[in-house]
């Protein structure tokens, strides 16, 4: 029996993301910087040398908030994409009650304002806050931040599970087909060939909504979390100085930038295969 | 051609310049308010604003024989919108306090009244000092004078502030427990505690607080810097209805004391 030679390897330019880039550099250089705002206080130094009493007093909340606002995005973001490939999943089922229940999900959390969900998780929840200490859940329920982390996550996970809904639809029915000639089961067909092809679609809309997560998570700061919106509004109530908000504005600016950036890179990763080899 | 635009551009720079000494007449006023602050200020049923602070200023609108126009305003943003121009005047039982005094002017104040804690009847705290509420969670409303005041003094010493856009929303979480007091304006706590089912889980504690530093010198009428021919009429009107018995009865119909 004579033995079929190795396959070629599939042609790819080197390395995951190819040729490093200066905008890779950009990107990297950016993400530093939200990481020193957060960790260390050199632009109180700075505020310092400029003068700025407000902003020497201030930063430091801001600073603070703008680590809830990350954690909030991240862990939401994470959670929500968890949630949101089962809700996917159910969606393509033409009937039956996980179908309904995914379709009913995702219409009540893309229809409602994320305002109008965190107001009625958190003073709903205070509502009930007797049921829900006998049956052991006021623990959670009492702290603003798990109230809004459950919100941001239940509502970002119906924005997913469209996104990767559309995405898998997007990828061609024959790879399905090509993927059960080989043998492969339906399970492992999914998970290796239609979901890779689907993340490269959905990559941008997944982008837009991590944006739109940050700019919505804001909302924390109206059920008493100090986020960056609400550490802002603390320093502009207090010094009733509207500068503030310009430096709110440039730090949320800053985040975005560094997405946009991140994803340009992910995506060049992703897409790799379909570049020509130098 | 020249000289045309020369002259209208001059006679508009003496207009304008002789504008705030000339005194306005001021015939309308517009006053804004919170309309979220019961009893002083809230809105009825009709979404008209009613309250102590709404009759009072009624009252002054009628010795000035000046038109009131009311307009509620988030308390974030109330002072940015009376510099905003969107209205004349905040009658909004705003305290004067030398913070606020260098945004805006105050009339003499028009009534004062002290801040005080409140807490669950059951489980409360008993002592209101920054020492004793350590590691406790406490709640105002936010830009008001109850919270800096703990942000001031009581959040260094490990006591956990949270800030609410309005008294009720912090109110609310007191009596779900997510509170372990709140304070706030006593006369404001009183209504909350006294009339109504919602405030029957609380009570008042620790004495009356005036540190005159952070509570100031009572509530007063702010108006723009610019404005003190409308700062003098309002106050001139002030001690006319404080003389002619309106001011009390006015008081009589919110309070069973007197909160001059």
């Amino acid at each position: 029996m004579t033995t079929t030679p190795h396959p070629e390897a599939p042609p790819t330019a080197s390395g995951f993301f190819g040729e490093a880039r200066t905008g890779d550099l950009v990107a990297l250089a950016l993400a530093a910087v939200i990481a020193s705002l957060v960790l260390s206080d050199w632009p109180v130094a700075i505020g310092t040398w400029l003068g700025n009493d407000i902003f020497v007093r201030y930063w430091p909340r801001l600073a603070e908030g703008l680590g809830v606002t990350l954690q909030l995005v991240a862990i939401s973001i994470v959670l929500g994409g968890l949630l949101s490939l089962p809700l996917a999943l159910a969606r393509f089922r033409n009937r039956g009650f996980a179908s309904t229940l995914a379709y009913g999900y995702v219409y009540f959390f893309r229809g409602t304002p994320l305002l109008a969900q965190t107001f009625l998780v958190y003073y709903g929840a205070g509502e009930f806050s007797d049921t829900l200490r006998g049956i052991g859940l006021w623990g959670f329920f009492k702290e603003a931040y798990w109230c809004v982390l459950l919100t941001f996550s239940l509502n970002t996970a119906a924005y997913q599970a469209e996104i990767l809904a559309g995405a898998i639809r997007a990828v061609p029915r024959g790879q399905w087909e090509a993927a059960h000639a080989l043998g492969l089961s339906k399970p492992v067909a999914f998970v290796k060939i239609i979901l890779p092809q689907a993340f490269v679609t959905a990559l941008r809309p997944y982008g837009n909504e991590v944006i739109l997560m940050i700019k919505g998570s804001a909302v924390a700061s109206v059920v008493t979390v100090f986020d960056l919106m609400g550490a802002t509004r603390l320093a502009a109530n207090r010094t009733f100085d509207e500068q503030v908000y310009l430096w709110a504005a440039v730090v949320y600016l800053l985040l975005v930038e560094t997405i946009r950036r991140v994803w340009d890179l992910i995506e060049r990763g992703l897409t790799r295969h379909l570049r020509r080899r130098a | 051609m020249r000289f045309v635009i020369g002259l209208a551009a001059a006679a508009v720079a003496l207009a304008t310049a002789a504008m705030p000494v000339a005194a306005k007449e001021w015939k309308t006023i517009r006053i804004g308010t919170e309309g979220a602050y019961p009893p002083f200020n809230f809105q009825d049923s009709n979404k008209e604003l009613q309250g102590f602070d709404i009759d009072i200023a009624k009252a002054l609108c009628d010795k000035m024989k000046a038109k009131c126009e009311f307009m509620a305003q988030d308390w974030d943003g109330i002072i940015p919108a009376l510099k905003a121009k969107k209205y004349d005047a905040i009658v909004a039982s705003m305290s004067i306090t030398e913070e606020r005094k260098k945004q805006v002017d105050f009339t003499d104040k028009y009534y004062q009244t002290p801040a005080r804690f409140a807490t669950k009847k059951v489980g409360g705290f008993t002592a209101v000092t920054p020492e004793a509420l350590k590691g406790k969670t406490v709640g105002a409303q936010s830009s008001t004078i109850h919270a800096n005041y703990l942000e001031d003094l009581y959040k260094s010493k490990g006591v956990t502030v949270k800030l609410y856009g309005t008294q009720d929303e912090a109110n609310a979480d007191l009596a779900a427990g997510r509170l372990d007091g709140v304070l706030a304006d006593s006369v404001v706590l009183y209504e909350w505690l006294e009339k109504g089912d919602a405030g029957k889980c609380c009570q008042f504690v620790g004495p009356d607080i005036k540190d005159v530093k952070y509570f100031g010198e009572g509530a007063g009428i702010a108006v723009r810097k610019e404005d003190k021919d409308l700062k003098q009429q309002f106050n001139k009107a002030l001690a006319e209805i404080i003389k002619d018995g309106t001011y009390e009865k006015l008081n009589k119909k919110y309070f069973p004391f007197s909160i001059y």
